[in-house]
């Protein structure tokens, strides 16, 4: 059954929605549509082509993420094709407000609005506790877990927390 | 790459191997640090480092490999070339050291890489553009970093000072050649491909200058600086390290996951 014989703009939805649940293999409770990785899904010629924007360079997840995809796009009975688009590059700004409410709940704190600017070498961003609000918090680590989290701790209640990373 | 001309097409292959041999070259060298670092933070920094540089290179080589024409891989040039056929910087290949040499390379290379992405950003190369917007905000992290330890290090202890002023000592020796022109990177700079790394310079010197100044550091005059690398002419220690990024596909040729 081709999917030319369907209406093109519905079609393109679906595929879009079916592309767009797939989750992040290391922040499973946000979904590559929330990260803003997950640019565009089209149809030409029977092939559903998705465009994919990898976060970091050498992030581990890329390929896993796009075989993701793929998986998700022939599961929804569509021929796919993955496309990985590097320009413009990625940035924590494509982030949905969605996707930010949820890494929050997931606690982890989302990335400052605005990507920082290259010259602020050492400039200090405020971050918020996703567990009390507070933003009397401090820098661990620049670097965390992955390579899209800082590590914080909170000086109000304590906890420590994983921070995306604003680029 | 549509529309380069034969000639242009040569320097840009080039270009690409450079920058892949000094985003792999460093990147392993950072990785050497996982399980050894001084600290667990550091333990996870060094090596998410080095992640980025490895996926630089990947990007650089895939290109590469499409601008040579020979379906050549990124495999291919990262695992089955010859010490002589690498383009790396030599500042690239100097073993870590203690914790001072590595966080200062560290430094000197992303204040250099820095600028040049964001050059590139602007390329008339599209692709070459699209690897550089991503590089560029991974490099000014990696400033950030680095420069954060070259302080504390420098403004620190007796001994962490000493370690500091030795690796500064050092590494002089390394820092004029990544400013190096040649014909490769004339016509990629007449052709709006690539920035003259001359150029640089004064950019390079005002982060090192601002890092330094609360470091309590100077940079050391050099009479005879090291070149070579770009003409794969390396040091003893490019082999040692490649001997064991290469181990596998040298045992086992073809090998696949």
């Amino acid at each position: 059954m081709g999917v030319a014989s369907f209406d093109r703009a519905t079609e393109q939805k679906r595929a879009w929605n079916a592309a767009a649940a797939v989750p992040d293999p290391e922040v499973p409770c946000v979904t590559v549509a929330d990260l803003g990785m997950l640019r565009s899904v089209e149809i030409e010629d029977d092939v559903a082509i998705a465009r994919v924007s990898p976060t970091y360079s050498g992030c581990p997840a890329t390929l896993a993420i796009e075989m993701a995809i793929e998986v998700a796009l022939r599961e929804a009975g569509f021929e796919p094709r993955i496309e990985r688009v590097l320009s413009p590059a990625w940035t924590t700004d494509w982030i949905t407000e969605e996707g930010r409410e949820k890494l929050r709940d997931f606690g982890i704190a989302p990335p400052a609005q605005a990507s920082n600017s290259v010259r602020a070498l050492f400039g200090e961003t405020v971050v918020a506790c996703p567990h009390c609000g507070s933003t009397e918090t401090e820098k661990i680590s620049e670097f965390g877990s992955t390579a899209c989290k800082a590590l914080y701790r909170c000086t109000s209640c304590s906890e420590p927390f994983d921070y995306f990373k604003c680029i | 790459m549509a529309g380069h001309s034969p000639e242009l097409r040569e320097a840009l292959f080039e270009l690409l191997l450079r920058l892949g041999d000094d985003c792999l070259i460093l990147g392993h060298r950072v990785s050497e640090w996982c399980g050894h670092a001084p600290m667990l933070e550091e333990d996870l920094a060094l090596p998410n480092m080095g992640l980025d540089l490895i996926g630089q290179a990947r990007s650089l080589y895939t290109y590469a490999g499409e601008v040579e024409g020979n379906g050549r891989t990124e495999d291919d040039l990262a695992y089955l070339r010859n010490d002589r056929q690498y383009r790396n910087l030599l500042l690239v290949e100097r073993p870590n050291g203690d914790f001072a040499h590595t966080m200062l390379r560290q430094l000197y290379f992303a204040a250099f890489m820095e600028p040049y992405w964001r050059a590139t950003c602007g390329s008339k190369d599209e692709t070459l553009a699209g690897i550089a917007g991503k590089a560029v905000k991974e490099m000014a992290y990696h400033i950030r970093h680095a420069g954060q330890w070259v302080i504390r290090m420098g403004d620190g202890t007796q001994g962490s000072a000493r370690r500091m002023k030795d690796a500064v000592e050092e590494l002089g020796h390394y820092v004029d050649e990544m400013f190096g022109t040649d014909a490769v990177t004339d016509a990629l700079a007449a052709a709006g491909i690539a920035p003259d790394p001359a150029a640089l310079r004064p950019d390079w010197d005002r982060t090192i200058e601002m890092v330094f100044s609360e470091a309590n550091l100077k940079q050391p005059q050099i009479a005879y600086p090291q070149r070579g690398g770009r003409d794969g002419l390396h040091g003893e220690d490019l082999g040692h390290l490649l001997a064991e990024l290469q181990y596998m596909q040298r045992t086992y040729p073809g090998l696949n996951w």
